[in-house]
């Protein structure tokens, strides 16, 4: 069952497969997801990046017409099609009606015109593509603070409403609304505009795209909210992105693509990781047999296509260590690889969270003992995972060392997944 | 506030390092990368520096160059790093766990000079 689960995780991020059974009541939503920001960028292509808002009126005024229209009269053969001649027709009335382009683009583009109406808006597949990667451009643009990007991320390119993106952050409606509208106001202000950079900028800007999608990841992955759905799609959704990206030539990088491994190894693990309640299960004790080996091999795929180039991204180093984090088995060769590539990885980028996992893997292939030694340097005394990888470190060796480390962990963690995991560490020193 | 360090390691430049197997190669890094990775997880790596070849040359005045900074010095510098630090004498500490003190080299520990204050 869990397993099923996950492969429709892999199946919807990477087929798109529209089955003809589908219950319209989970059709809408699927098609919000998946046509959303096709819809969207090009609506944005056509109309220019600063006119954004009234694209999203336009797709949601079409989205809202449908779920009145197909409950009423059943479903239109080809519910896709149907969308975009919907949103193309709402498009063009809104051009009428307001008027927002100068007189000179609206003489091209002869409103009146069937004819030139189909060539101007252009939902072709090539178009569809290329002006969704233009948006992530846009989107990821370096005058964009992170939070807004993602916020942005989840709202053009993922199709995520305020509501769900208020859960994924933790934060409430109004302040993603407002974050949001901000953003948009700067990608007016800033004049960005909807276009691949130049062929010498873009390896740079690509470095924000590729950050924006592992954080969009992150979120799915890492988030304390309790909406398991939710997070799921998070995931999917950046590895969606992703793909795209390695789907062109010129966003096709190394980096591109040790990230997209990095999203399948953790994805493989989607299902084993937590209970069915959402509670964290602890990799040393998931069943393997839920890890899901499509997801694994297809990590293996990307991590091959990633090993071109000369250089090593922290993607490269992450994607290794999960991929080592695949083998269940404790080697010594498995935990001394883990903890070289952890050496790198903090030579490129210390993060306390990298630091604490480097000192796991320290006690697994150098002994607990040099752990316990290195750890106490860390400087991490106010973080509740230091003190919980201390307790773990000292329960062979000092049992009352170990449960002093935990209890403190206990009063520093935050979240009850983090509590809850403490807590059954502390029950088990007994 | 902390202040950064450069590492310069030394060692007998005699010693000749090139007919080691891909193994023995393999057995010399662990020690410098647990090391090198120990001082960034504590986040006191600025930089992880550069490793020096064995052969190089010494330019002198009056058109003169010789094979080798060695002449005269026995020690060779085999590499640096730049670390982070409160005081000279922490960075002194961080140094103690230094690979190079295995084979017999040592480490020397500078103060770099910030920046501003250099003019």
């Amino acid at each position: 069952m869990l397993k099923c689960a996950v492969l429709s995780l892999w199946k919807t991020a990477f087929s798109l497969p529209l089955k003809p059974f589908m219950e319209e009541a989970e059709l809408i939503p699927h098609l919000f997801r998946t046509e959303y920001r096709k819809i969207i960028s090009v609506l944005c292509k056509f109309l220019g990046l600063e006119h954004i808002k009234i694209a999203e009126d336009i797709v949601s005024d079409t989205f809202l017409l449908a779920a009145e229209t197909w409950g009423q009269k059943g479903l239109p053969k080809n519910p896709t099609a149907w969308l975009y001649t919907v949103s193309k027709n709402k498009a063009y009335d809104v051009l009428k009606r307001h008027k927002i382009f100068t007189e000179k683009i609206v003489r091209e583009i002869q409103l009146d015109s069937e004819h030139i109406a189909e060539n101007n808006i252009d939902l072709s597949k090539e178009n569809i593509v290329d002006s969704q990667l233009q948006m992530m451009f846009a989107i990821c643009h370096p005058a964009i603070g992170i939070e807004a990007q993602i916020g942005l991320s989840l709202s053009i390119l993922c199709g995520f409403g305020v509501e769900e993106i208020a859960d994924a952050f933790l934060s409430n409606k109004d302040t993603i609304y407002k974050r949001l509208a901000r953003a948009k106001e700067k990608l007016k202000s800033e004049q960005i505009k909807l276009e691949l950079p130049p062929a010498h900028d873009i390896s740079k800007r690509l470095e924000t795209v590729l950050t924006t999608l592992y954080l969009l990841f992150s979120e799915g992955y890492y988030s304390s909210s309790q909406n398991t759905i939710l997070r799921k799609d998070l995931c999917m959704e950046a590895m969606r992105l992703n793909l795209m990206l390695t789907e062109h030539e010129a966003t096709n990088s190394p980096a591109t693509n040790a990230l997209l491994a990095l999203m399948c190894f953790h994805a493989s693990r989607f299902d084993a990781r937590t209970h069915q309640n959402g509670d964290i299960i602890l990799y040393e004790e998931q069943d393997e047999s839920l890890w899901n080996q499509e997801l694994i091999s297809r990590g293996e795929h990307y991590l091959n296509r990633a090993s071109t180039g000369s250089v090593l991204s922290k993607y490269h180093l992450e994607a290794a260590i999960a991929y080592w984090h695949t083998h269940k088995n404790d080697t010594p060769e498995k935990w001394e690889n883990i903890l070289q590539l952890y050496n790198r990885l903090l030579q490129i980028e210390y993060s306390p969270i990298a630091a604490l996992n480097r000192t796991y893997a320290l006690s697994k292939a150098n002994g607990k003992t040099e752990a316990i030694r290195e750890a106490e340097k860390l400087n991490l005394q106010e973080n509740h995972l230091y003190h919980s990888l201390l307790g773990t470190l000292y329960m062979d060796i000092d049992k009352q060392k170990a449960q002093m480390h935990l209890k403190t962990a206990m009063d520093l963690a935050k979240t009850t997944a983090d509590k809850k995991t403490i807590q059954s560490k502390l029950d088990a020193s007994f | 506030m902390t202040n950064e360090f450069l590492l310069v390691f030394r060692r007998d430049a005699l010693s000749n390092d090139n007919n080691m197997s891909p193994e023995q190669l393999q057995a010399m890094m662990k020690p410098w990368q647990d090391w090198m990775g120990s001082l960034a997880a504590q986040n006191k790596l600025v930089s992880s520096g550069n490793r020096l070849a064995s052969d190089g040359r010494v330019v002198q005045p009056h058109q003169v160059t010789t094979n080798g900074p060695y002449v005269e010095i026995k020690e060779a510098i085999g590499g640096y790093i730049i670390i982070r630090a409160e005081s000279l004498d922490e960075a002194a500490e961080l140094s103690k766990d230094c690979p190079i003190l295995q084979v017999g080299g040592n480490v020397e520990v500078r103060s770099i000079i910030p920046m501003e204050n250099s003019i």
